[in-house]
């Protein structure tokens, strides 16, 4: 804690009052200890520098680089910030606020100029006033299309549809079709019509609830032969894929909301967000044993939309 | 230290009468190019006396700029390795259980990046835990700016900004944590697909243009999520916090009340070198805490959730953190589709995930000027307010709370059932009751509270020892115990930045905009 020293022909002070300042003191108490424990933490970065680039160096190992340039970094800047926070004068200081504010002359002046000037330039064009704001309008309306409809097609009908037809045959993800023999009771799978493997919208659950043809609601009495039921994989709350089926339950379940439904029931919804029942896929077996669709889903898959009626 | 007398005004550095050239002053000549090119001087001495105030709580709009800050350093070297394309490839990288499998090349690049590139695994998980930090110091700092009415005018700009900010890091994070294209973010984008799907009238279109055709699209959201995510949205963040930063700057910081402090003056540290020291030592410290989570803390192991198939799905599908809310929103709001005149309305996806995000920034956004206009407080302030003077705005803000975290707990419905082995049915129609119920009761013990503070005496000040004495005719005496350390720091009267070391022998502090051309060499006193 020395004086201000002076060089040259210039004149001599003793300590200047600004020293005296408490305001200019460090905020330590104990300068001397701060100044070592500060050293102490700017080393310990460098030293974690050091060893982070010595491991990365001989390979790499994610927790020692973490560990290395964590310690490196943060002692670094902790010695930074300690050497600001403990060792540079303690104030506190003040800077007054002026007020950004203009004069009530000025906003007036303000305000007058963009009036007037508006005023000044619509002033008996008021049909070209109106052109800017079509053309503006317009504007905004055709940069729209490639803006956003230029993006992707129209929904058009494909929403309403999947690729199930009459007589699709049900096959896996390997593409290989599924037999009556494939599945044991309580077992289940995921499935698609032939030639559309691995498709969102398409994606249906198969599962095997018995060995018996399963009523699940009237009017479908054929849709479940020897226990097979198929149901749109798609939830209909906000489109998951259904993909947990609860044997002893005989229950589908969404994982990401947990929409639960009622397999046994024809697919309706038991508890959870879901609003309607998962749609149900007509199957029948056919002469030489493979399952197949009898037709297309009755209804849009997935969650709700607009157009749907 | 330098020899020259800087009160003569000869400009130092050029050759005075006899010839002979003067030492030149590295920093002097260094300002003096600058200023006769950029006319730095006039104001300079301004910026650098600029005061920032002590309080901690300033702190937390620091960590969100230097996460952000981190965010924009891991993503460019990110991107110098991941490849925005969801053309099919066989993985052949250094992962074994996922060789030979068919996944996207732009889950392949972010697995090699994890995997191939050194040190890579860290900085992709720093990057992620920046972006979790970034968004939870904005809310947090958010909270700060509410709780003590910092808002108030004349901030209501920098409020709104502010909010925008909060919207365009969750909007990024989300689309950020989508890029990887594995099997639970992939089920995330889905969830978008169905949330844009559900709005009248427009939705079907609208999901079909951004995602090139129904759900997966043709491929392009990829792509197209990575320019937002790496090009447009980082352009539009930093031109907030420019603007952000820019209001502070122009309005000055509010402060707290305390001695010397006043509406119209701003006490604390000034910019340079306190405060610049300690700001970029909590970069580095940032910088380090997030460095040490990447490499040790696992975050988004995307090699374990595999590549995303449309028709698979995980078991405890839970998004980041930020998005909890909305996702506990959308578990718990009841099925309440509306079908009728040939159209349906999904409210049960609309509501929670459209509408309820939109009311909620609405009133954020809102927020100075419903304040302004319940109170009928039209006046500027710049001193903040102790929460606890502010009962009923305290009292709404942790009831707000209580109800976004209701929501951000009822996003692990599942995770609670299956931990408490509990039906998932009654944890459904606990939130559902609770998301109510909560925010009310926080808001009145908040309320209760606040009251309670207030009326203690000497609530918030710092407390000191009564130091009981008997005197020797066995009388007591109470008496202040002495200072302790720090509390005199608090009792010095703010003074203006002076002159740290006086060169000139004037004795007494230069104040701020003093243009004597005094010579100011910071220096360790």
């Amino acid at each position: 804690m020395s004086g201000v020293t002076t060089e040259g022909d210039g004149p001599t002070h003793s300590p200047v009052a600004a020293f005296d300042d408490p305001h200019l003191r460090p905020y330590a108490q104990h300068p001397g200890r701060a100044e070592a424990a500060i050293g102490a933490c700017l080393f310990a970065g460098v030293l974690g520098f050091v060893a982070y680039g010595i491991t990365y160096w001989v390979g790499g190992q994610t927790q020692v680089e973490g560990i290395t340039l964590g310690v490196g970094l943060f002692g670094f800047g902790f010695g930074m910030a300690a050497w600001g926070k403990y060792l540079m004068p303690k104030g506190p200081f003040v800077e007054e606020r002026h007020s950004i504010e203009g004069t009530d002359a000025e906003v007036e002046t303000l305000s007058n100029a963009v009036a007037e000037r508006g005023k000044a330039v619509f002033h008996r064009r008021g049909v070209l006033g109106g052109l800017l704001g079509l053309g503006g309008a317009a504007m905004g309306v055709v940069l729209a299309f490639p803006v956003l409809r230029s993006l992707g097609p129209q929904p058009k009908k494909t929403l309403f549809v999947t690729d199930w037809k009459r007589g699709a045959h049900l096959v896996d993800l390997n593409g290989r079709r599924i037999t009556v023999n494939d599945l044991e009771v309580g077992g289940a799978l995921t499935v698609w019509p032939q030639g559309f493997v691995g498709t969102s919208q398409d994606q249906t659950m198969l599962v095997r609830a018995s060995f018996d043809d399963v009523v699940t609601r009237p009017g479908r009495e054929s849709w479940g032969p020897q226990g097979y039921l198929a149901y749109s994989k798609l939830c209909t709350h906000a489109g998951c894929p259904v993909g947990l089926y609860m044997e002893q339950t005989q229950q589908l379940l969404c994982p990401c909301h947990q929409s639960l439904f009622d397999v046994l029931g024809g697919g309706t919804q038991v508890f959870g967000p879901a609003p309607r029942p998962l749609p149900q896929l007509p199957l029948y077996i056919d002469s030489l044993g493979y399952l197949r669709a009898q037709a297309p889903y009755d209804q849009p898959v997935g969650p709700g939309f607009w157009e749907r009626s | 230290m330098s020899s020259t007398t800087p009160t003569t005004g000869i400009p130092i550095g050029k050759p005075s009468g006899d010839g002979k050239r003067r030492r030149i002053d590295p920093v002097d000549a260094g300002v003096r190019w600058l200023d006769v090119r950029l006319g730095i001087a006039k104001n300079g001495r301004v910026f650098l006396d600029k005061i920032f105030p002590d309080h901690w709580s300033f702190l937390l709009g620091e960590i969100a700029l230097y996460s952000f800050v981190i965010l924009v350093l891991t993503g460019i070297f990110l991107s110098l390795f991941y490849n925005p394309s969801t053309a099919e490839v066989i993985y052949h990288g250094a992962y074994a259980p996922l060789r030979g499998l068919k996944v996207s090349a732009a889950y392949a690049s972010s697995v090699d990046i994890s995997f191939g590139v050194r040190s890579g695994l860290v900085i992709r998980q720093m990057h992620h835990w920046a972006a979790d930090v970034f968004v939870g110091s904005i809310a947090v700092h958010m909270c700060r700016i509410f709780f003590t009415g910092a808002f108030r005018k004349p901030r209501e700009l920098n409020w709104i900004v502010g909010v925008t900010l909060l919207m365009m890091a969750i909007i990024n994070g989300f689309i950020g944590y989508s890029l990887p294209d594995d099997l639970v973010s992939g089920t995330g984008i889905r969830l978008a697909f169905s949330f844009l799907l559900s709005m009248p009238l427009v939705g079907s279109y609208l999901a079909f243009f951004i995602f090139g055709g129904n759900w997966p699209g043709d491929g392009s959201i990829i792509p197209r999520f990575f320019i937002l995510h790496v090009l447009v949205l980082p352009l539009v963040i930093i031109g907030l916090i420019g603007a952000h930063l820019y209001l502070l700057v122009r309005q000055k910081h509010t402060q707290f009340p305390g001695k010397g402090r006043t509406e119209h003056n701003v006490v604390g540290t000034p910019f340079y070198p306190g405060f610049l020291a300690k700001t970029t030592g909590f970069l580095f410290m940032i910088g380090g805490v997030l460095w040490a989570l990447g490499g040790l803390a696992q975050i988004n192991p995307i090699w374990q959730f595999g590549p995303y198939q449309p028709y698979q799905i995980s078991y405890a599908v839970q998004p980041d953190w930020y998005m909890g809310w909305l996702d506990g929103a959308l578990r718990i709001f009841p099925s309440w589709e509306f079908v009728g005149f040939g159209h349906t309305i999904p409210f049960e996806v609309f509501l929670p995930t459209i509408i309820f995000p939109g009311i909620t920034f609405t009133i954020f956004w809102l927020w100075p000027f419903i304040e302004a206009w319940l109170t009928g407080d039209r006046a500027e302030h710049q001193l903040l307010d102790r929460p606890r003077d502010r009962p009923l705005r305290t009292a709404l803000g942790a009831g707000a709370l209580a109800f976004y975290f209701t929501l951000f707990s009822a996003s692990s419905t599942d995770v609670l059932a299956n931990f408490f082995q509990i039906s998932l049915n009654s944890v459904l129609w606990f939130f559902r009751f609770a998301v109510l119920v909560v925010p009310i009761i926080t808001f009145f013990v908040a309320w209760r509270l606040c009251l309670d503070i207030a009326g203690t005496q000497g609530a918030g000040r710092r407390k000191r020892a009564n130091v009981v004495v008997r005197s020797a005719e066995g009388e007591y005496e109470a008496e202040k115990s002495a200072d302790r350390p720090g509390d005199g720091y608090h009792e010095l009267e703010p003074t203006p930045v002076p002159a740290f070391i006086e060169v000139s022998g004037r004795p007494e502090p230069v104040g701020v905009g003093d243009a004597s051309g005094i010579r100011r060499i910071p220096r360790r006193v």
